[in-house]
């Protein structure tokens, strides 16, 4: 079950000629393929690609009426090689995943898939996680559309013209025999707009048809001889066909005055951000009438030279606008215009940053400086543009600078993580800090504060792989790998525990299993233990574990359980047992667990039936304000609070109402001998009688001994 | 290129006529912004503009700081107007923080600025996790941003948003709609913000109240406004001595109390209030024994030039110097009625529903030694064996029901054994270490008053239970210890300030030892 359900969204997959559809560009985008007759989907879940995701598979009755194959793939090396089925057949399929990352997994399968060529049209939708609020390295994934030669599409942000592309690309893919990349940027998947349908399209050419009539073909093969003449088809054959459907299509667009002395040659991406730009310079109104020649590149590889060769001739200069680095782009203009002979000056990423966000703020100024420097007459009286320097540079927002503090990601109230996090720092506090190599998913999060554990991560489910420079047995202290189940089932069962196992890596391997693909949006995996129709979930981990040879494996079936969690790591790093030290931390990702439970504690409360809602407390008197609890935990429903009382110094802990009463407070205490001041409170909903007669009872004689007690004591009236 | 400048005809580049309106929402994951967002772009096409909005979701999901954005236009003719994705430093109208230190954030990027800015913020913290962590006080200042606001909007409304949405049943996000359309910064009606909300088929209701109440007093003026910007902060309300005690046996206590110098009299008041509580009159007696004594110091070294700070102080941490935690203390706390009526409150306990608690204790063979007649437990100490054999059965986790009768009992007796406190060996150990940090107070104060509260206040530095107690204790003696070596320094006070906050921080982020070593270099 995902994070999200998207059952209502899906209905707008059924809109039909002519209606106009309002939402997130991302459902916009899987409309665009059931318009453009797909026959299979896959991909791999991943900020932003997750909705995408997340709605093909609410959209299981939708798909089922086109008769359109969708499957969740184990990574997206897996699902580039699904692609294979538009090789040999008039097949139309798509894939999606979270670029640069996803793509690098991939880059294997589609190497050799853009060396063969497909038949059917091939598209990978990319969810470009670049610049702010991005969780990754910050790469271009223009690099692979080159280096394998697949064409790659950067639509302006609008949805009618994103949809547009997808049509448009999957043409593009088969009059070129070449697979297509189309690039979206986070903020573009997350934007809500509108476009007009058109009806979807079942394909004419099914799935079973292939099947029923396989064809092959040895020249689409990569193999000798064939790998070497694809290399030269691409060359000769495909990539002048794409350039002539791109040119004859005009998917890329020019816009404003048809000559000027300059001109801007965009990313389509950059669209928007550019008009924004050339606005605050009163060169452009909003609806992007601007007074600057722009060509926009919605295809930005191959860059169709015809195009770019009259869009500068007889200009002055063109400023480039690409963002990320290096400057394929900007280099490959370069290589037009001189070989043409053409002279107009190609200003750029020297006016531009070369690095970073292209935000319209980032962009307005190179453009002034591109324009200062080429055709200053545009600027005219140079009207006021925004600008906060002034506001900054005030002593009051000055001070601000060093106070406001970062508020970085964290696990959720409640995380099942959190304990094994804090058992691990109880046990480095015994025998010192070890070197942890962390991997992707939400238990990287135990790199910040509170737990600052983990000095490395190198990818996804590569967290027991990146020990294994440590892997050799010696009396120096163990290493420590943690992955999640996302990663286990990605890779990390090969790449990592099959690998240990194989080198006899004496280090100790964590594998936290949280039920789902959590990080993404709660995902089921293969070891998700909900019942899923669809697909096959409920296959332990620990039963793969051992079926690659491990033999030390130690299951913590509830991670709350500090104490055991402390003495499961505590015991794996000290034993003198050869090989590697495996732990399978398992308790449900808290998110899904609130989300699956929550309602059905309400209809059983509401039914009459008893329930006990459980909460944690710190009492505040007992609580002497140290936060040692707090180092150990990091629980948003864990906070401080002031006092009123002029005795105390320090705010002491307090806990608010979204607990979830997972326990792991009162387990960390206890564990750490830390302080008496937590406790569990119990409501019972809807008490037996037998519950009423016994609280009756005893509370008759506590509030006697209560009462008792209180009239002893000497009170004193507050100041 | 400057001649080509100069002969300029500047003529006009155009106006950026028809500009959006651009909203930005800065939230913490999980807070509804995304909900927020949604219905601000529903009313603007439920208006017949354009609206377009984005966010990036990603890891920032999982309650880190995060960004909405969005832009709208009633647009001319039918055209589509192209908007930005990403707000523009001193190009946005309004800006929406649910969280006070995230309006300083907003403030900081930029987005918020005099001549166009309308910021509505919730007042209420949302404390971040190295706020929360750092041993002693580390909550980041409210006031400045308070400050800074002041500087940078337009127009501002502010107020605790949380406690208002909490307060009508619903959630932070009703109740800042309702802050948007009552700042008039939007031209849409009352009425077309509730058909939005209504349009939601979910919490309608509530979310309604929570809209209309915000909306109310988004409308007031500021100065109508109660403040409630002390997020955090300790009320600073006039501390004044009740004008007799109700209970005569607290007589003469009181008139000792009035005989002391004005400053010190409130705080010695509280601190014999919790001496009292914790063990009773005779204790107080003998608590403002030890405070007179301090007193008297103080008059002697004409203390009235510091406001007697040495008095005050003492009088502060004597009273929590006398009452350290044990096991009575714990046990006494958890067995009031107060305690039990405090937390039905706090969970919210109706009629019909039952209460219970459960404590998670760990208590270690040392609690139990502190307990014993002094002698008895100094004795224990040293049979090793013993000692090991029956800490091995005491110390562990246990899950303690507080309201089961079987436990209560138990925790009554504990709770009443107060009568043993003070022959305890604990006890004997407390009074020792107090008696030398009270001389030491003294001896210090003589030569350099200052230094001598400072002294008085690093008894701030023992806190906690178990381990966590005597990590206190070491820092404490360290960080006297230390003092010793520059008490002869005119500056002495400001190190030892230096020195007990870098203690107090040392836990994981302070450097305790690199001051003491940078002292010891002199």
């Amino acid at each position: 079950m995902a994070e999200r359900s998207f059952a209502r969204e899906v209905e707008h997959l059924r809109l039909g000629a002519g209606e106009e559809f309002r939402g997130e560009a991302i459902l916009a985008i899987t409309k665009g393929l059931l318009q453009s007759g797909v026959s299979y989907v896959g991909g791999y879940q991943g900020s932003p690609i997750s909705h995408l995701m997340d709605v093909l598979s609410d959209a299981k009755d939708v798909l089922g009426e086109l008769g359109v194959n969708f499957q969740s793939s184990a990574n997206e090396s897996t699902a580039a090689a699904m692609l294979s089925a538009s090789v040999m057949y008039p097949l139309r399929g798509a894939v999606a995943w979270k670029s640069t990352v996803g793509t690098n997994v991939a880059s294997d399968a589609l190497a050799n898939l853009a060396s063969g060529g497909v038949t059917g049209g091939a598209m990978v939708i990319v969810g470009e996680d670049y610049g702010e609020g991005s969780s990754i390295m910050q790469e271009r994934t223009h690099a692979f559309a080159m280096k394998s030669q697949m064409w790659l599409l950067d639509p302006r942000p609008d949805h009618a013209c994103i949809v547009d592309l997808i049509e448009k690309g999957f043409q593009l893919s088969e009059v070129s025999n070449t697979p297509v990349m189309l690039q979206v940027r986070v903020r573009t998947c997350h934007m809500h707009g509108s476009f007009i349908c058109k009806d979807n399209v079942k394909p004419a050419f099914t799935i079973d048809d292939a099947r029923n009539h396989p064809r092959r073909d040895l020249g689409r093969i990569v193999l000798p001889p064939a790998a070497y003449e694809h290399e030269h088809e691409k060359i000769k054959r495909r990539m002048p066909a794409a350039i002539d459907f791109v040119r004859d299509h005009k998917l890329n667009e020019f816009f404003g005055p048809e000559e000027g002395k300059v001109g801007i040659i965009l990313q389509g991406g950059m669209y928007n951000n550019v008009i924004r730009a050339l606005q605050y310079l009163g060169l452009s109104d909003a609806y992007g009438n601007t007074q600057i020649p722009l060509y926009v590149m919605n295809v930005t590889y191959p860059m169709i030279d015809t195009e770019v060769a009259a869009f500068a001739a007889g200009k002055d200069a063109v400023l480039m606008v690409e963002e990320g680095q290096p400057e394929y782009l900007e280099q490959a203009l370069n290589t037009v215009l001189r070989r043409r002979d053409i002279n107009a000056r190609v200003r750029g990423k020297d006016v531009l940053p070369m690095a970073g966000d292209y935000t319209a703020h980032v962009i307005m100024q190179g453009v002034q400086t591109f324009l200062e420097e080429n055709d200053p007459r545009l600027l005219g009286n140079r009207p006021p543009v925004p600008d906060a320097s002034a506001v900054l540079a005030d002593p009051k927002v000055e001070k601000l600078k060093s106070m406001v503090p970062s508020r970085p990601p964290g696990l959720c109230t409640g995380c099942p993580e959190r304990p094994i996090f804090a058992a691990m720092k109880l046990v480095n506090e015994d025998l010192g800090e070890h070197h942890v190599s962390a991997d992707i998913g939400c238990h990287l999060f135990s790199i910040l504060p509170p737990f600052n554990l983990g000095a490395t991560t190198m990818g996804f489910g590569l967290g027991p792989a990146s020990t294994s420079a440590f892997g050799a047995k010696s009396d120096a202290k163990r290493s420590i790998a943690v992955m999640g189940d996302g990663g286990f089932w990605h890779n990390g069962l090969t790449s990592g525990i099959g690998n240990a196992v194989y080198n006899k890596h004496d280090g100790v391997f964590l594998i936290v299993d949280n039920f789902y693909s959590s990080a993404t949006g709660g995902q089921d995996i293969l070891s998700s233990r909900a019942d899923n129709a669809n697909c096959s979930t409920n296959n332990p981990i620990i039963d793969a574990v051992k079926g690659v040879g491990a033999k030390w494996v130690r299951e913590v079936d509830r991670t709350y359980d500090v104490a055991k969690m402390r003495d499961t790591l505590h015991e794996a790093l000290t034993t003198t047992d050869e090989g590697p030290k495996i732990i399978i931390a398992s308790s449900e990702c808290m998110l899904n667990k609130q989300r699956r439970v929550k309602p059905q504690i309400a209809k059983r409360i509401k039914d009459g039936k008893r329930v006990v809602k459980e909460r944690f407390g710190v009492d505040e008197d007992v609580c002497t304000g140290d936060h040692a609890c707090i180092r150990l935990s990091g629980c948003p429903s864990l906070s401080v609070k002031q006092l009123d009382d002029p005795l105390r110094d320090d705010p002491v802990a307090a806990i608010d109402n979204s607990c979830v009463a997972c326990g792991n407070c009162g387990e960390v205490s206890e564990a750490a001998a830390l302080c008496p001041s937590f406790y569990r409170a119990e409501v019972i909903h809807n008490p037996t009688a037998w519950d009423r007669f016994k609280a009756k009872l005893s509370m008759g004689v506590i509030r006697k001994l209560q009462k008792r007690r209180l009239s002893s004591r000497l009170t004193l009236e507050a100041a | 290129m400057l001649a080509e400048k100069l002969r300029l005809p500047l003529s006009p580049a155009g106006e950026a006529t028809e500009r959006p309106i651009n909203i930005a929402i800065v939230a913490m994951g999980g807070q509804g912004g995304g909900v927020l967002t949604g219905w601000i772009v529903k009313l603007a096409e439920n208006a017949g503009w354009t609206a377009q909005s984005t966010s990036v979701p990603g890891v920032a999901q999982r309650t880190g700081a995060t960004i909405y954005y969005v832009e709208m236009m009633a647009s001319l003719n039918g055209q589509k107007p192209i908007l930005s994705q990403m707000p523009t430093p001193g190009d946005v109208d309004i800006v929406m923080a649910s969280e006070f230190m995230e309006a300083g954030r907003s403030i900081l990027r930029g987005i918020v600025t005099p001549d166009r800015t309308t910021l509505i913020a919730s007042t209420h913290r949302s404390f971040t996790v190295t706020e929360k962590m750092a041993p002693g006080e580390g909550i980041a200042d409210s006031p400045s941003v308070s400050e800074a606001v002041d500087v940078v909007a337009r127009q501002q409304i502010l107020f605790d948003m949380d406690a208002l949405a909490v307060r009508h049943g619903s959630v932070i996000s009703a109740a800042m709609f309702g802050a948007l359309a009552g700042s008039g910064a939007l031209p849409f009606a009352k009425a077309d913000y509730h058909a939005v909300i209504e349009g939601e088929g979910k919490g309608v209701a509530a979310s309604l109240k929570a809209f209309d109440a915000a909306f109310d007093e988004a409308g007031r003026k500021p100065e109508d406004r109660p403040a409630s910007i002390a997020a955090g902060a300790p009320s600073d309300g006039v501390d004044k001595l009740p004008i007799a005690p109700s209970d005569a046996r607290l007589l003469p206590l009181f008139d000792r109390i009035v005989a002391m110098p004005a400053p010190v009299q409130p705080m010695a008041w509280h601190g014999l209030r919790k001496v009292i509580d914790y063990q009773d009159l005779a204790y107080g007696e003998e608590y403002l024994a030890l405070l007179e004594d301090l007193v008297g110091l103080d008059m002697l070294l004409d203390g009235g030039r510091y406001d007697h700070a040495f008095a005050e102080n003492g009088a502060k941490y004597l009273a929590n110097a006398m009452t350290y935690d044990d096991v009575i203390r714990v046990a006494d706390l958890k067995t009031r009625g107060s305690r039990r009526d405090r937390i039905a409150k706090d969970v919210g306990v109706r009629d019909g529903q039952i209460l219970h608690t459960t404590e998670f204790m760990h208590p270690r063979m040392e609690e139990v030694t502190g307990m014993l007649p002094a002698a008895f437990g100094r004795w224990l100490k040293q049979q090793d064996g013993l000692y090991a054999w029956l800490d091995r059965r005491v110390n562990k986790g246990r899950r303690v029901r507080t309201y089961s009768l079987r436990w209560f009992v138990a925790l009554y007796i504990l709770g009443g054994l107060k009568g043993l406190r003070r022959r305890s060996l604990r006890h004997a150990e407390e009074v020792a270490h107090r008696d030398a940090w009270l001389k030491k107070a003294g001896l210090h104060v003589r030569n350099n008053y200052l230094l001598g509260v400072e002294v008085l206040k690093c008894r701030r530095l023992i806190k906690g239970y178990s381990d966590t107690h005597a990590r206190g204790l070491s820092k404490f003696d360290r960080v006297m210890e230390t003092i010793d070596l520059i008490k002869h320094r005119a500056d002495a006070a400001d190190w030892a300030r230096r020195l007990r906050e870098a203690a107090i921080k040392d836990a994981e982020m302070g450097n305790l030892d690199g001051l003491i070593r940078t002292i010891r270099s002199f």
